[in-house]
């Protein structure tokens, strides 16, 4: 399958600095259609219907998150969005805030209405603060174009913190505070920001609405797989010679992506959906890309074959250990520890009993963290383990002396 | 666990502004003195030791004094791949400090950060807020000329 472009089908065609080019492409078409002819309601029917699953990571069915919040009791409501993208190998947000604000603000200008939240916040990361200026004036335009009586969006700005990309922790961030983990329940459709309900998405999901209320919910159940509808937007880096953001209709296949699209030459890894993401040999080249099988936020880095895994994991495993936000014990202990013996492998140092001890942890981690930062965080080293655990062996041998690879 | 009204606790919505005027100071000033601790502290009805640990929690704020302009060199895994350590190395001899060090005349402030975003464009870098990608040694020179 070739590249599809449904969402990001205005990059690249409208200047981003200009709503009249929006409005050319069939701009403000889908929120003035949803104002006029659509109850809040069949708003939320239709896009429960369509099927569209959360594309910051977690898949979480949209319809049904808004559906709660919209039934949740209590007046004052809200809407975010996550534009915190700090999953490493993650660049497809930034692209469509550079590209196309206006269908971003689109999105949440129908999620507000749907909802019936009168303030929208935008959670933009600190190291985004080059895309405010232009930001802020697609905001203004749309707002002195009209298209924003019944909602007022503003945008609040990170300050460099991974785990302020977890949904509550970016609340709390908002907030003004440290930007912790919650303990859950409540959930934010319930309880969010300020313990009002709140509707929290991802940037290229809130991208999706209004090609849904447009086009319609069997429209886009069209595209896709059984339970991944729709397109998704990736970003591929590393050992490529096209490293870029393409969108491809969800159930193509890895191979497609990495080798035809941004034309990676003898692969040798892949790790999908950074690095609390899956790590796969090529070999599983031909796996289909949806939430049954591999998606994460859709940030592919692919590794060559000179590259060497355990290192690779090493590297991984640094940001996790640093990004740990602390608050639970399981993964601030955890992450510095399997840190710590990545570095001994690094150093040519490991032993067998350091790889019983990295599983051993990855067991202990995974069920207790906190949030997805410290149950995923093992997920590198279990995989590598599984497909490339003869690297590990071999870095055992070269330090007892034996003949290495 | 729903929560009757009296139980839900008080909310100082005015706390939002915590964060949003640090980041104010740091634009401004490049760092979040001790001083802009207490003034916002005051300012908004929040306790100095809150804003504190505001402060200091995110990697962008910073209680200390940087540079007028802050190096940030990506060195996640598809810049890492991309020999942003060749990157560091010729920023460390340019300016003879290391990541963490700000220059005696307090031009440069040098950092290392996770994933900004730009693996496209690997090996990238922030100064300030601006993206350089595609970097490469010879490039850094030039760069840094550019920001006084
Ligand atoms: C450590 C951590 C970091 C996260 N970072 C992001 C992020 O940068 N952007 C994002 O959209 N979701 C991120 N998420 C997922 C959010 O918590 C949340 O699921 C998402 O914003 C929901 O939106 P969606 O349903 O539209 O995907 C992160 C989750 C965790 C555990
Ligand atoms: S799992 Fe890690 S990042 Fe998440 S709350 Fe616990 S310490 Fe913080
Ligand atoms: S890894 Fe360096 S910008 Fe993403």
């Amino acid at each position: 399958m070739p590249e599809r472009r449904v969402i990001l089908k205005n990059c690249g065609v409208i200047d981003p600095r200009r709503m009249e080019t929006f409005l050319n492409n069939d701009g403000f078409k889908a929120l003035t259609k949803a104002l006029n002819e659509m109850t809040p309601d069949s708003v939320i029917e239709t896009i429960k219907a369509s099927g569209l699953r959360g594309r910051g990571g977690a898949g979480f069915p949209c319809g049904l998150k808004w559906e709660l919040a919209r039934k949740a009791p209590g007046d004052e409501k809200f809407v975010i969005c996550n534009a915190d993208e700090g999953e490493v190998g993650t660049f497809k947000d930034r692209y469509i805030l550079e590209n196309d604000p206006f269908s971003l603000i689109e999105g949440i200008a129908i999620a507000a209405y749907a909802l019936g939240a009168r303030q929208a916040y935008i959670y933009l990361r600190a190291e985004y603060h080059y895309l405010l200026e232009l930001l802020t004036k697609a905001i203004a335009q749309t707002k002195e174009g009209g298209f924003l009586e019944h909602v007022d969006i503003q945008i609040r700005e990170g300050a460099g913190a991974y785990v302020c990309g977890e949904e509550s922790a970016l609340m709390d961030s908002i907030e003004g505070k440290r930007g912790e983990v919650r303990y859950r329940p409540p959930f934010p459709p319930t309880q969010g920001l300020w313990e009002k309900p709140t509707v929290i998405n991802n940037v290229e999901t809130m991208m999706n609405i209004p090609q849904i209320v447009l086009n319609g919910a069997d429209w886009f159940n069209q595209i896709g797989t059984d339970r991944s509808k729709g397109t998704k937007v990736f970003s591929v880096a590393g050992d490529v010679d096209r490293p870029g953001v393409y969108e491809l209709e969800m159930g193509s296949q890895l191979k497609e992506l990495v080798v035809d699209l941004a034309q990676a030459k003898k692969v040798k890894m892949l790790q999908i959906g950074g690095a609390t993401g899956k790590i796969i040999p090529h070999t599983m080249m031909d796996t289909p890309l949806s939430f049954e099988t591999i998606l994460g936020a859709g940030a592919i880095t692919v590794l060559d074959e000179s590259r060497n895994i355990v290192d690779a994991v090493y590297h991984t495993m640094e940001f996790l250990a640093e990004e740990s936000c602390g608050k639970c014990a399981p993964c601030r202990e955890g992450t510095e520890a399997l840190f710590g013996i990545m570095e001994k492998f690094n150093r040519g140092e490991g032993t067998e009993r350091d790889i019983r001890h990295l599983e051993d942890l990855a067991n202990a981690m995974m069920p207790s963290s906190l949030c997805g930062l410290g149950q995923a965080a093992p997920i590198p080293v279990v995989d590598s383990l599984q497909h490339f655990r003869s690297e590990y062996e071999d870095r055992i041998k070269q330090k007892q002396g034996g003949a290495a690879k | 666990m729903d929560k009757s009204p009296e139980e839900i606790p008080f909310h100082n919505r005015d706390q939002q502004n915590v964060l949003v005027m640090l980041e104010e100071a740091q634009y401004e000033a490049g760092c979040v003195s001790e001083a802009r601790i207490a003034e916002v502290a005051e300012s908004l009805d929040v306790s100095q030791s809150e804003v504190y640990g505001v402060a200091t929690f995110y990697s962008f704020l910073s209680v200390k004094p940087l540079g007028r302009n802050v190096i940030r060199v990506c060195k996640s895994l598809p810049c890492y791949l991309k020999n942003s350590r060749m990157i560091i190395e010729s920023i460390a001899a340019e300016l003879g400090i290391k990541p963490g060090e700000t220059t005696p005349d307090m031009k440069f402030s040098f950092e290392l950060t996770n994933c900004i975003g730009g693996c496209d464009k690997a090996p990238a870098m922030l100064i300030n807020s601006d993206v350089h990608g595609d970097l490469t040694p010879e490039k850094i020179a030039q760069i840094l000329k550019s920001y006084d």
